[in-house]
């Protein structure tokens, strides 16, 4: 049990330290265009792709996507670190940047909503190829207003198709709180549909990943689609410095980080351990790049 | 002679029977149905589980077809009316052509069927030559065969050849024509370019230089027939050339053929200004400059709604007399 958390804390953490050092390096210069970090947002991104197989399981991802992508090819670090710096030798060739990165079975892109249909035809290659394989998409609450994505849940339903919708909760858009953006719960959305849905804690990696294994597995019987709605918080800003909300609101919230509730289960021992192995990757990653 | 639309079924029928990554999708498009204008009409029947009727939902089922061609298939989409494409945009422009191109390694050979055009009394949201708003997108192929061409072997000329987005566009009155060849009075060739895609070269005379070259594509062929028949007994010697690729347009086959006749009119059916029109003149004017007789004049169908009353839709769609009263034009420049 343990082993698994330490595993969980070391991939967020990691994903935190990659990010955390973005944000640096945005402020230094080093970077251009934009970044969207999921501070805060972690355990989304670990419990979910820790449940599935990479080998024959596809992610979609979004803007908010270098989570996702770490923990689902955590080997093409320094590729999407090459590919955010927009050197030649990123996983896009510099290309695509930050918010459009794609190595095997991800794909990510920077229109909200608008991979929810593609990844409902993935679902469907998946279907038709009797892979047994999985069609993971995420959005964000924000992205919940997008009609394409209705489209979408109505097909993977009519079809039924091996389809998870992750809804990553943290109940703002932008800089929109999601109660100026939508007249219902986003938790009634896709049972309408015929959607079967679960909503979990989204900073309590365990429960995401549990229910993730749980759904997944569901899934690889029936091939039909899920939605799984996780309640979480962007810690960070929008993109870089562009948060306007009060500092008791973010104080309340860093309570819950996801990566603070483990250091309490975690001995201190394993933490800092964990934590000096992530802060060395990092700063080799730095030095192959030449960036101090 | 077989027709427009036998032709296209008959591709369609090939590329099914021969690969097996081919999946039809759209609306209405299985039997007993077979598609509002019959074009998959008996194949669901032939190849059962191959063709999938979709929600309407445009968006949406784009979306689904590049999923689809993104993991191994070839996805050929119907949507009913071109004027849909609008709904579709997204999925075209800011997905299916950035996954072939932004990414590394990766192709979308997602091909888009659309009937476009008017002349059938479909009224302003039915009737519109909409591929004038995908014209210039990067990493986009735009294909309108004409009735000189046969579509059923460019269908497959473009599954072969492929593995980026096409945008397939059917003119509605094409499908009933019968496909043209050779007459006594028309001499039509087919001049292939490297990729294997087809200029139609049509002319109504045999042995000297040409008088006018006119230049357009798709729909409009409808009308040469009888355009250059008339012309011929009135002694004008007309080269028509029509490239089924509009976009990347193949401006190096148009050129000599412009250059020889000194002046050229262009003709689409889409709507005047910032048209296909429009953007191969300009082509022609920076390779051809000083080397025209006059400036070339551009033929389209009128700036507004397209109305559903017969007279009044004739009065603003281009025509064979608008094409003919043009050429006169070009032609009275001294
Ligand atoms: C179609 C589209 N509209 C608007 C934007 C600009 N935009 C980028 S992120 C964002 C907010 C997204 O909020 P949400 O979906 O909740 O995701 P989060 O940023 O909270 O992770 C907006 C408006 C966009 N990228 N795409
Ligand atoms: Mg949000």
């Amino acid at each position: 049990m343990s082993a698994q958390l330490e595993f969980f804390y070391e991939k967020m953490l990691l994903i935190r330290t990659f990010e955390e050092t973005l944000l640096r390096l945005f402020s230094q210069g080093y970077l251009r265009g934009t970044v969207h970090t999921c501070i805060g947002q972690e355990a989304c991104a670990v419990g979910i792709i820790a449940a599935l197989n990479s080998e024959q399981d596809t992610v979609c991802s979004n803007h908010r996507g270098h989570g996702h992508f770490l923990m689902f090819s955590e080997q093409n670090m320094y590729g999407l670190f090459a590919e955010i710096l927009g050197l030649e030798s990123g996983i896009c060739n510099g290309k695509g940047g930050s918010q459009h990165l794609h190595v095997t079975n991800f794909y990510s892109n920077g229109i909200l909503g608008g991979m929810v249909p593609v990844a409902t035809g993935i679902a469907l290659a998946h279907k038709l190829k009797k892979e047994n394989a999985i069609s993971v998409v995420f959005v964000g609450d924000g992205a919940m207003a997008e009609g394409i994505i209705y489209e979408s849940l109505n097909m993977a339903a009519l079809w039924q198709l091996p389809l998870l919708l992750v809804v990553e909760q943290n109940q703002i858009a932008q800089s929109t709180p999601w109660t100026l953006e939508h007249g219902s719960i986003i938790e009634d959305r896709s049972p309408a549909f015929g959607v079967p849905r679960i909503a979990v804690d989204g900073n309590h990696v365990e429960s995401v990943y549990n229910t993730a294994k749980e759904l997944i597995t569901q899934m690889r019987i029936d091939n039909a689609p899920r939605c799984l709605v996780l309640h979480t918080y962007r810690l960070g800003p929008h993109s870089k410095g562009d948060d306007q909300r009060s500092s008791t609101e973010l104080a309340m919230n860093q309570e819950k980080d996801p990566l603070k509730q483990l250091e309490i289960l975690l001995t201190q021992q394993i933490v800092t351990h964990i934590k000096m192995r992530c802060q060395k990757r990092i700063s080799d990653m730095l030095t192959h790049f030449l960036i101090s | 002679m077989p027709t427009y639309l036998k032709e296209l079924q008959q591709g369609l029928f090939t590329l099914l029977t021969n690969d097996q990554r081919i999946i039809l999708l759209g609306e209405d498009i299985i039997d007993p149905y077979g598609g509002a204008f019959k074009v998959t009409a008996g194949l669901s029947t032939q190849f059962p589980g191959r063709l999938i009727t979709t929600p309407i939902a445009e968006a949406g089922i784009t979306g689904v077809a590049v999923g689809l061609a993104l993991r191994g298939y070839v996805p050929i989409l119907e949507i009913m009316f071109g004027d849909f494409l609008t709904l579709c945009a997204d999925q075209i422009i800011n997905h299916a052509t950035k996954f072939s191109s932004m990414y590394s390694a990766v192709s979308c050979p997602l091909i888009i069927r659309s009937p476009m055009g008017g002349g059938r009394g479909y009224g302003p949201t039915h009737s519109q030559s909409l591929e004038k708003l995908f014209l210039g997108t990067p990493h986009l192929k735009i294909i309108s065969p004409s009735n000189f061409h046969n579509p059923g072997r460019t269908i497959q000329q473009i599954v072969q050849y492929e593995s980026n987005p096409v945008l397939f566009i059917e003119h509605k009155l094409l499908y009933s024509e019968f496909l043209q060849v050779s007459n006594e009075i028309i001499h039509v060739n087919l001049q292939s370019s490297e990729e294997g895609y087809h200029t139609a070269i049509i002319k109504n005379y045999t042995v000297g230089n040409p008088d006018l070259c006119l230049i357009s594509y798709g729909g409009t062929s409808r009308f040469l027939p009888k355009l250059l028949t008339d012309l011929a007994v009135e002694e004008v010697r007309i080269i028509a050339v029509l490239p089924e690729v509009i976009d990347p347009a193949p401006i190096d086959i148009l050129v000599p053929y412009a250059a020889a006749a000194r002046r050229v009119v262009i003709a689409e059916e889409s709507t005047a200004d910032f048209g296909w029109a429009v953007g191969i003149a300009g082509m022609l004017y920076e390779k051809l400059w000083k080397q025209l007789d006059c400036p070339i004049k551009v033929v389209t169908s009128e700036r507004c709604v397209i109305p559903t009353a017969s007279e009044q839709e004739k009065e603003v769609l281009i025509s064979a007399l608008k094409i003919e009263n043009a050429i006169m034009e070009v032609l009275s420049w001294l």
